[in-house]
């Protein structure tokens, strides 16, 4: 691993809905491993941001660069074919090798991310389906194994998520985005819409997960307990801009900018 | 005498729509199992009666063909003899009801039990098109997919059967690959008649005209029917002869013969059922004559 550069490289990325800009002038270096939460009020550019990250928006201005290999295996340096290449220079194709094989993405309302009339051991299996898998019990011994590590109960696997409960469906989906083995994970407000015990139980998983695999996480939430409780780094947003950014700890119990330190006093300290 | 009031062109189709329909025929054996979207025109039947396989017929067939229409294998439903009729008026073809001499064969469902050979076109209607339909309902995505060659969902629909069934539960419209390529629906044609579709020395065309799409599969292409690598395609099969003509190793129909639940079964294929029944009879009149002799 070329542990010199990093992951993901964003200068200056902004994405225009009409002639106003939905997030601008965002910068920010991802590495291996690491998790960023991007914290801000409703509308003020998060989900955006992810959508241009993700390649589900255009970047209107700047560039977002991926630490990737041509889907020929051209270029690199140093004998590696990994390089860092711009998103948008990527044909389809390539984009969506990577939503299959690097990324996933797990969307706060479960229904948008499942396949809610398809069992879930189905919607689990489908992204290696999607990779070429073709052996039927191969499959089946990873979802099961998947959904075991979600804490789903393995006589569940035949049943469709529109049966399950939101914790159950949200506890499917990031099964179904972690068993290709991404390098990289999109989170949107994951654990908004569930009552408290079942985030806490969810974000316990998540964390747990992510430490385990070494996976690279972006996570937007509203919720500045989720960003302390799992990320090591957060971007704040208002208004389309990044207002402050730095180590979650730092921000949190320090916050230089006055919507940041608006936001941490809004806290109900227990 | 007074002449007819209206004169329909041959094959009924006006030249400038054969032409684009043989337009389409012909991007669509360029490109085998790629939907070609072309404008369906209205025929006298009802959208879902068979239209897209009436307008291609239309384009190909000349007054030197013999047309056999087939339906559910049958040659005598209502829907065969009709469109039978309507393409001896129209276009001046002769009509046969046997396999092997017929230039032209449409079908709802069936692949006859005889072999076709060179030189015939088997028309197929096509009601859905799309294999992905009942997977993704998005179109411009199923194009996508179909573009970028990703037929994953495909596989999840499979999946689903044998998780549910423990086998792969689909007997008709069974999703093929066609030409390495393009995973394509064979129409509701049973899953027995798949193998047929493989390299076939027929020219195979597919028509859907209310979705307004046609497709096709040139002479002796591959045709691979999708499965697992644990549980691959089987074809349906039949444990019983056919109760008329004893012939084995044919698609079967069942048929309510009394209102007590019996039940028979037989060729669906009624040509071949005729014919092999005629023939075991001759066998049987001959043996006994050489017996008396």
């Amino acid at each position: 691993m070329n542990d010199d550069r990093p992951l993901l490289s964003v200068t200056d990325a902004g994405h225009r809905y009409g002639d106003r800009f939905g997030c601008r002038n965002v910068s920010f270096d991802l590495w291996p491993g690491e998790v960023l939460a991007v914290v801000g009020e409703s509308g003020s550019g998060k989900s955006t941001l992810l959508g241009i990250l993700s390649q589900r928006l255009r970047v209107d201005e700047g560039s977002i660069r991926y630490r990737t290999a041509r889907a020929d295996g051209s270029g690199g340096r140093e004998g590696s074919a990994e390089e860092l290449l711009e998103l948008s220079t990527l044909s389809e194709r390539e984009v969506r090798r990577l939503w299959r094989t690097d990324w996933g993405f797990v969307h706060q309302n479960a229904a948008e991310g499942l396949r809610m009339h398809v069992s879930a051991g189905g919607n689990v299996g489908e992204p290696l389906m999607a990779n070429g898998w073709r052996h039927y019990g191969q499959i089946r011994a990873k979802a099961e194994e998947w959904l075991r590590r979600v804490e789903i109960p393995a006589e569940r696997i035949d049943d469709t998520p529109a049966t399950f409960s939101g914790g159950m469906r949200q506890r499917v989906q990031i099964a179904r985005n972690l068993v290709f083995e991404p390098r990289l994970v999109f989170m949107d407000e994951p654990t908004s819409g569930l009552d408290v015990s079942v985030q806490a139980r969810l974000l316990d998983l998540i964390r747990s997960l992510v430490a385990e695999l070494g996976l690279a996480v972006v996570i937007v939430t509203h919720d500045l307990a989720v960003a302390r409780l799992i990320s090591h780094r957060t971007l704040v947003m208002k208004d389309g801009a990044v207002i402050e950014s730095g180590l979650t700890d730092r921000v949190l119990d320090d916050p230089q900018a006055a919507y940041t330190q608006l936001l941490v006093s809004s806290i109900l300290q227990g | 005498m007074s002449a007819p009031r209206i004169v329909y062109n041959e094959g009924y189709l006006d030249e400038q729509t054969k032409r684009v329909v043989r337009r389409a025929l012909l991007k669509g054996v360029a490109i085998p199992g790629f939907q070609v979207p072309f404008a369906s025109r209205e025929v006298p039947m009802p959208r879902g009666w068979g239209t897209g396989g009436v307008q291609v017929t239309a384009s190909v067939i000349g007054p030197e063909d013999t047309l056999k229409v087939i339906d559910q294998g049958a040659d005598d439903t209502t829907n065969a003899v009709s469109i039978r009729a309507f393409f001896e008026k129209v276009a001046g073809a002769a009509s046969t009801t046997r396999t092997d001499q017929a230039t032209i064969i449409q079908t709802r469902h069936r692949i006859p039990e005889t072999p076709l050979v060179e030189n015939q076109i088997l028309v197929y209607q096509v009601p859905i098109p799309e294999p992905l339909r009942m997977l993704e309902p998005r179109e411009t995505e199923t194009r996508r997919l179909h573009a970028l060659e990703e037929y994953g969902l495909m596989y999840v629909k499979l999946y689903e059967d044998i998780a549910k069934y423990g086998h792969i539960a689909r007997t008709y419209d069974y999703p093929v690959l066609v030409n390495g390529r393009y995973v394509m629906a064979p129409s509701p044609t049973p899953s027995f008649d798949n193998p047929k579709m493989h390299q076939s020395p027929a020219l195979q065309l597919f028509g859907a005209g209310r979705e307004k799409r046609i497709y096709a599969i040139p002479p002796y292409t591959d045709v691979e029917s999708l499965g697992f690598e644990d549980y691959p395609f089987e074809p349906q099969r039949f444990d019983r002869p056919c109760e008329i003509c004893g012939s084995t190793g044919v698609y079967l129909d069942e048929i309510i013969i009394d209102d007590r639940g019996g039940a028979m079964f037989a060729c669906s294929d009624t040509d071949y059922c005729e014919r092999t029944a005629q023939q075991r009879t001759e066998q049987q009149s001959t043996d006994t004559k050489e017996v008396t002799a």
